[in-house]
């Protein structure tokens, strides 16, 4: 290994009988940074945290925190800190001896235990709830607290398993920027795990896709969203257009691709090879409603079928010949009308927005 | 709309007629559980003749130093078999805890079927084990270990080892019920944090656990101050218990209010020693609460004093396995490149298997012992032979006995399914207050000492003529039957997804429907295996047969009894094979149904 990252993952498999959980898995993760695990429920991302914390072992593939290796090394050696999705807060224990726990193990001496303790409580901002048990506090109060907790002991990465997933919807805003501004403010290392993609795309300087047992895409936001390298990618992150296509080659230094009723797309040069049937992506909002007039790198033509104004963007539904519907969103332009059902649009988009997506 | 309508559909079942499914068991344990044991008590505080009040009967207990020496044998002798029955069953109750579903139903129905199998026939088991010409002693002296056979039972090792394996199935199930409800996550999050295994079962896993501990350890202690088959066959002179003493003074000296004093003083220990858990833990720790203790100064002082203690212990414990584990490291470094061998794990694997090795085992010691073609019981049998099983089939006796048990267990175990169903039901459905009461009144003949209502009922059934009768019996075993129907009716319900009947009803099905058509046959095994458990229990009953049959009738278990006090001989080994085939075989049966109900 030539750079120290903070956490390195190689080609973790790890199978229940038949089951696949996790395979071939491999990431770095480096100092401050603000990683998300993000995927269907039984992609393996609770399997590859806990194989991360030592809670479970891989069956093969190796996991080196700090530079040392730590495949097998037990938890308590990690130097990890761990937040689960039920917080998992000591019920015995109230939330100053749940807070001291760490500390505790680690033979720290009593006078700096309550110093530490009361440096997390007001960094989570619930000094006043030291003394009360954890059953006693709300569910966004157990979470800080299990926030706290981990925190205490500055553990170099912090793991977070779903820490939202049984919050209501409000409360999840909040606790998202809490957690972000807690992130940035100190600095901490976090791999977070959550199957919300909005959520991810909130939190995450880069997220790591999983699907099936494996990571599908790992890159920042911006990458997955812009260029997601599989139809899987496409349509789990945010709204997706995908038309079938077949490459037609390339033409001006971009790649030409047909559409089963003949008309010729395209897009930025992409290594599929001519002949090939692929599909094609363009997220809604990059299309426009063209006027007679109007020209575009890409058109398509079809009869509309519904416009929902949603606020501040319409939606236009669009069906295509062999009834294919794609969608189009643009800002809300005044009340809408005009056209009517039934009515031909034309839809239009710039090459570059377009994502050529091996099937 | 008239306005009663109205009313009617403002405010949907608000009145008494939704108690009614409850109305049965109330009654049925009112008549034949709380009133015949309140009259019991009653008469130990009433002179014979006259009904005026008298403490003579108590003053007569305190004065003969016999029964004060008695009730202390009993409780000392609770208290030995408590304390084993914890310490044994702890290590089995985490393992099903924590272990895979797999084995976890594998190793509890190896629970499980001990804890069904009669205890006559487990107390055989250790007689053919035990006994002066048993198989221990014989391989003893085979391995020339001794040259003369031990004495190991007939006295205070002997009753000791029989009771725990009695009723150390009781306390491991109460600890699994509290186990399975901590948090795996718990010891895990504890391990991130920076413990190490001692640590984090010490300060973490087993101070959650202790209420299933207190609770199992309560129902053992409970169970075993009513003992008396065990001290009876496995006891010495020494070991003589109080139960031992009521069915004396009530049996053979028809001594009835001396009898009921005695009855009442087991009874006060055993409420007494319900205050001490209530002070020390809360009373709501029994259905899985967690103990008052923790809720800051809610506590008792005794509760307070038992938390400071328990912490300190815990903590000085815990580190102590940590140094014992570190010390091992240095000197078998573990590497971070390979899977790390899990010697703890092994270590409990090893114990609590052994554990339920004692407990599985030894009972199939009966059956080589039932072929026989000797006389008498010794170990190795001289084989073989059907002639007891021929003694068994031809005797009028036995037959006769077998007969009415089995009657007896199918009818009461129906009566106490048609009074509990309705009850469970309504009791996992509905709100109420006063629930939990509700649901301790329910299961309190399953928690007294089982002596006490065999006394009761006698009283209660001398005046109406039920003496003797089958209608006693079957009644007397329907109230011990009712707590299990309960229990386990609940237990499927629970599991029972209640949309299905919204969306029956939805769909036009009014509530008998409902309850025929889709209902009843979705937990229809989970109901069959409620009554198996209600049929064994009766099966398996002695001590109130013991009384309600006056001697003029006679169960399976009374018969094996009434032998049994004179020789335990290998006819008795017959019908004990047969017995523990049967009622394995059934707890099979009931187990495969109910899951079934449960993984529907
Ligand atoms: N202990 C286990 N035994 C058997 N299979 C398991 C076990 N744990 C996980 N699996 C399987 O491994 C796969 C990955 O599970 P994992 O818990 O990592 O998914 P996940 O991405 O965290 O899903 P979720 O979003 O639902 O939490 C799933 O198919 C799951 O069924
Ligand atoms: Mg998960």
């Amino acid at each position: 290994m030539t750079e120290k990252h903070k956490l390195t993952v190689r080609s973790l498999r790890k199978t229940y009988g038949p089951v696949v959980a996790l395979t071939d898995a491999s990431l770095d993760l480096e100092e401050g940074e603000f990683l998300t695990l993000l995927g269907p429920s039984g992609s393996g991302k609770t399997t590859m945290l806990m194989i991360i914390a030592g809670l479970i072992q891989p069956d093969s593939g190796e996991v080196s925190i700090d530079g040392k290796l730590a495949t097998y090394a037990p938890p308590f050696k990690r130097d990890i800190g761990m937040v689960f999705q039920n917080y998992a807060l000591f019920p015995h224990m109230t939330v100053r001896e749940n807070i001291a726990f760490p500390l505790r193990m680690r033979r720290v001496p009593d006078a700096r235990i309550a110093d530490e303790v009361k440096r997390v409580l007001d960094i989570v901002r619930l000094p006043q709830v030291a003394d009360r048990l954890p059953r006693q506090l709300s569910g966004g109060q157990q979470q800080r607290i299990a926030l706290a907790r981990c925190m205490v002991y500055r553990p170099s990465i912090i793991l977070m398993d779903e820490p939202l997933g049984a919050l209501d919807k409000k409360l999840r805003d909040e606790m998202q920027l809490e957690i972000k501004n807690l992130h940035t403010e100190l600095g901490i290392t976090v791999l977070y795990v959550t199957h919300d993609q909005e959520e991810a795309m909130i939190m995450s300087d880069r997220i790591c896709l999983m699907n099936d047992a494996r990571i599908e895409q790992l890159g920042t936001p911006a990458d997955l969203y812009f260029k997601p390298r599989s139809v899987f990618a496409a349509s789990f992150l945010g709204e997706s257009n995908l038309i079938d296509v077949t490459v037609a080659g390339t033409e001006g230094g971009r790649t030409a691709m047909r559409t089963a009723d003949g008309t010729t797309l395209r897009a930025p040069l992409a290594a599929v090879p001519a002949g090939a049937a692929a599909k094609m992506m363009v997220r809604p909002e990059r299309l426009h409603v063209l006027g007679p007039t109007d020209r575009a790198d890409n058109v398509i033509e079809g009869a509309l079928d519904q416009v929902i104004m949603v606020g501040g963007v319409t939606k236009y539904y669009v069906k295509l010949k062999g009834d294919r519907t794609v969608s189009a969103t643009q800002l809300t332009q005044g009340p809408v009308g005009g056209i009517e059902r039934g009515a031909k649009v034309r839809l239009g988009w710039a090459a570059d927005s377009t994502v050529v997506l091996p099937t | 709309m008239t306005a009663a309508a109205a009313s009617a559909f403002a405010r949907p079942r608000r009145s008494w007629g939704r108690f009614l499914p409850l109305l049965p068991v109330l009654v049925f344990l009112g008549f034949l559980f709380l009133y015949p044991v309140g009259q019991l008590l009653w008469l130990s505080v009433v002179e014979k003749g006259s009904g005026d009040l008298t403490a003579a009967h108590y003053a007569r207990l305190l004065a003969v130093p016999v029964y004060s020496k008695v009730l202390l044998i009993t409780f000392e002798t609770s208290a030995w078999c408590t304390l084993f029955c914890v310490l044994g069953g702890y290590p089995v109750a985490y393992l099903l805890a924590t272990t895979g579903d797999k084995w976890r139903n594998n190793l509890m129905l190896l629970v499980l079927l001990p804890f069904w199998t009669s205890f006559l026939v487990r107390t055989f088991a250790w007689i053919v084990l035990l006994g002066r010409n048993g198989a221990i002693n014989k391989w003893l002296q085979a391995l020339g270990i001794t040259d003369a056979p031990l004495g190991l039972i007939y006295n205070f090792a002997g009753v000791m080892v029989g009771m725990t394996h009695a009723l150390m199935p009781l306390a491991i199930i109460s600890m699994v019920s509290v186990m399975e409800n901590i948090d795996a996550n718990l010891p895990r999050a504890a391990s991130t944090l920076g413990a190490r295994g001692g640590q984090a079962f010490f300060r973490i896993y087993f101070p959650l656990s202790l209420p299933g501990v207190a609770a199992g350890g309560l129902l053992t202690f409970i169970t075993a101050i009513g003992f008396f088959i065990t001290p009876a066959l496995l006891g010495g002179r020494q070991q003589i218990m109080i139960t031992q003493v009521i069915i004396e003074q009530v049996q053979d000296l028809m001594n009835w209010s001396f009898g009921g004093a005695v009855s009442m003083l087991l009874l006060v220990s055993a409420l007494f020693v319900f205050w001490l858990y209530d002070r020390a833990l809360g009373m709501s720790t029994l259905a899985g609460g967690s103990p008052a203790s923790q809720v800051g100064d809610r506590g008792t002082w005794l509760s307070r004093g038992f938390a400071w203690v328990g912490d300190l212990a815990t903590a000085a414990i815990g580190r102590a396995c940590d140094l014992a584990a570190v010390a091992w490291e240095t000197v078998f470094p573990q590497r971070p490149d390979k899977p790390p061998v899990k010697i703890a794990r092994g270590v409990l694997w090893a114990t609590a298997l052994s554990v339920v090795a004692f407990l599985a085992v030894p009972t199939f010691f009966i059956i080589p012992v039932s072929f026989t073609t000797e006389g008498f019981i010794q170990w190795p049998p001289k084989f073989f032979s059907w002639r007891w099983y021929d003694t068994v089939f031809e005797s009028p006796t036995w037959i006769a006995a077998i007969v009415r048990s089995l009657t007896v267990a199918t009818l009461s175990a129906g009566v106490a399914m048609l009074i509990g169903t309705p009850a469970a039901f309504f009791l996992s459905r509905q709100s109420m207050i006063g629930k939990t009461a509700m649901l301790g009144v329910i299961l309190s003949p399953l928690i007294i000492p089982r002596i006490i209502i065999a006394v009761a009922l006698f009283y209660f059934y001398a005046k109406l003529g039920l003496i003797g009768t089958n209608l006693g019996l079957i009644l007397g075993h329907a109230v011990l039957a009712v707590p299990y129907v309960v229990v386990t009716v609940m237990a499927v319900l629970k599991n029972y997804d209640e949309r299905l009947d919204q969306a029956a009803s939805s769909l036009g099905a009014n509530r008998w429907r409902t309850l025929w058509h889709v209902t009843f046959p979705l937990i229809r095994a989970g109901l069959i295996a409620a009554f198996i458990f209600a049929f064994v229990t009766s099966l398996d009953e002695l001590t109130i047969a013991l009384f309600v049959s006056g001697g003029l009738v006679t169960t399976l278990p009374k018969q094996m009894w009434d032998d049994a006090l004179l020789k335990v001989s290998p006819t008795l080994a017959a019908v004990s094979t047969l017995l523990l085939i049967f009622v394995t075989f059934m707890i099979l049966a009931a187990e495969y149904l109910r899951r079934r109900a449960v993984h529907k």
